[in-house]
């Protein structure tokens, strides 16, 4: 979707104000945000391109308003109530108000390390040789689509050369919408920074994205 | 542990279209919110039996006290110190990682990009707040929000300049948004004045912000200061 999240390239925000010593938590609710929502993917069984679509998935006003962890809570909140762990009137109240679903794994102690430790690899075995070679010219395609997308607005429509293949990762798109991981050849594209911001961009700079194959189309 | 607090200010998006976070009183009651529905939800799933409350204290003591930037370093200081781990970084960062005993939850797919005095590297992730979690922990308030985010691909070297970096206008500026799973480790350059120097060291002089291309390295006289 065309969201406030892919904000490659907007004006307006000011300056970055980096923090000296900044401790990795802010507030004691961050950190149980944190860890809520590492160890919910469990019981919830949805998986990282799904918690993205749930965070970015909201009105421009909504997602710039908040802060990165509550953006992560509103996720959250929206995952556990489509698959009806738990309803609104039950965080409203801050008690059960509604059976738990059973039968639902739960995150270990015992576990902790493991899960962290195997992390969710996305390299799948490819199913068809790359369509492209480095130091093919590409085109990111001009989509627009209404889901999850990866391929920032900023690239689309623009050439760029391929830099790095990845083989097959599972495709973001489709995760997000529950319909498989469809795996698709991964590249990193390499666009100049002339080709993207015209006469703005220092002539010396070049941005990089990683894209899937269905993003790309060849260029001459 | 912090309760609500004036911390707050410092990590919304940015600050500048947080025009309400001016008022202190509507900033305590809007934190407020935001920890007691925390603490209800938390509530709430720990009764219904979802997450049991010794699994999350791991997850937080883990990213607060073991995977920091500190695994980082180490990968860099043996890069600097062995030339064959050097060459396995760039050719296959993921499993030359993995050497060192660091793996796992977004540090997945890792790709180093090596600065030299002609190339400067630096990561973003546009989309969202991608980072190699394994080598340098969770990622700060400032890669997350929207000043980092929308300027560092139109504006490298402003974004730099914001981190008091000046480059050469010559130098080339190679910037990696994170877009799919694949996660970025910048490789800075060694700095003048270490030769002999152990791996303990140079773990000592690689900050952070050298690792995601918003600084460099200490030099010996910034660290013994």
């Amino acid at each position: 979707m065309n969201g406030a999240h892919d904000m490659g390239g907007v004006d307006g925000f000011g300056p970055v104000m980096p923090e000296l010593n900044e401790p990795v938590f802010h507030a004691e609710w961050e950190r149980r945000v944190l860890a809520l929502t590492l160890a919910m993917a469990r019981p919830g069984g949805w998986n990282i391109d799904m918690s993205r679509f749930a965070r970015e998935d909201r009105s421009p006003a909504d997602y710039l308003g908040k802060s990165y962890y509550q953006i992560w809570l509103a996720g959250l909140e929206r995952l556990m109530q489509e698959r009806g762990l738990v309803l609104p009137d039950e965080i409203e109240a801050g008690h059960v108000l509604h059976p738990p679903k059973a039968g639902v794994p739960v995150l270990a102690p015992g576990d902790v390390e493991g899960m962290l430790r195997r992390g969710a690899p996305t390299e799948r075995e490819a199913t068809s040789k790359p369509l492209f070679a480095v130091g093919d010219r590409v085109r990111a395609k001009n989509i627009h689509p209404q889901g999850h997308v990866r391929l920032p607005r900023y690239v689309r429509g623009h050439v760029g050369v391929v830099e790095l293949l990845h083989g097959a990762h599972v495709f973001a798109d489709s995760n997000a919408r529950g319909e498989g991981e469809n795996p698709q050849q991964l590249y990193t594209v390499r666009f100049t920074g002339r080709e993207l911001w015209g006469d703005r961009a220092d002539p010396a700079s070049s941005v990089s994205v990683d894209a899937w194959e269905s993003y790309l189309e060849r260029a001459e | 542990m912090s309760g609500p607090d004036h911390d707050d200010h410092h990590h919304g998006h940015g600050d500048h279209h947080h025009g309400h976070h001016h008022h202190h009183d509507h900033d305590h009651s809007e934190l407020s919110e935001t920890e007691l529905r925390v603490r209800a939800l938390e509530t709430v799933l720990t009764e219904k039996g979802y997450v049991d409350p010794a699994a999350l204290d791991l997850l937080i003591e883990t990213y607060e006290t073991k995977v920091g930037p500190r695994n980082g370093a180490r990968v860099i200081a043996r890069a600097w110190s062995d030339p064959a781990y050097r060459a396995r970084l760039l050719k296959d960062a993921t499993s030359a990682i993995a050497e060192l005993g660091y793996a796992g939850r977004q540090g997945e797919h890792i790709v180093a990009v090596e600065n030299t005095g002609q190339r400067h590297n630096m990561v973003v992730c546009t989309l969202c707040s991608c980072y190699p979690w394994s080598v340098l922990g969770l990622p700060p308030v400032w890669y997350k929000a929207a000043p980092y985010r929308s300027r560092a691909v139109i504006d490298p070297r402003g974004v730099l300049r914001d981190f008091g970096v000046e480059l050469p206008p010559e130098t080339e500026i190679r910037v990696w948004d994170s877009t799919a799973e694949i996660r970025y480790l910048v490789v800075p350059q060694r700095p003048a004045g270490t030769e002999g120097w152990s791996e303990e060291q140079l773990a000592e002089l690689v900050t952070r912000d050298s690792m995601i291309g918003t600084g460099f390295p200490k030099s010996p006289e910034q660290a013994a200061s």
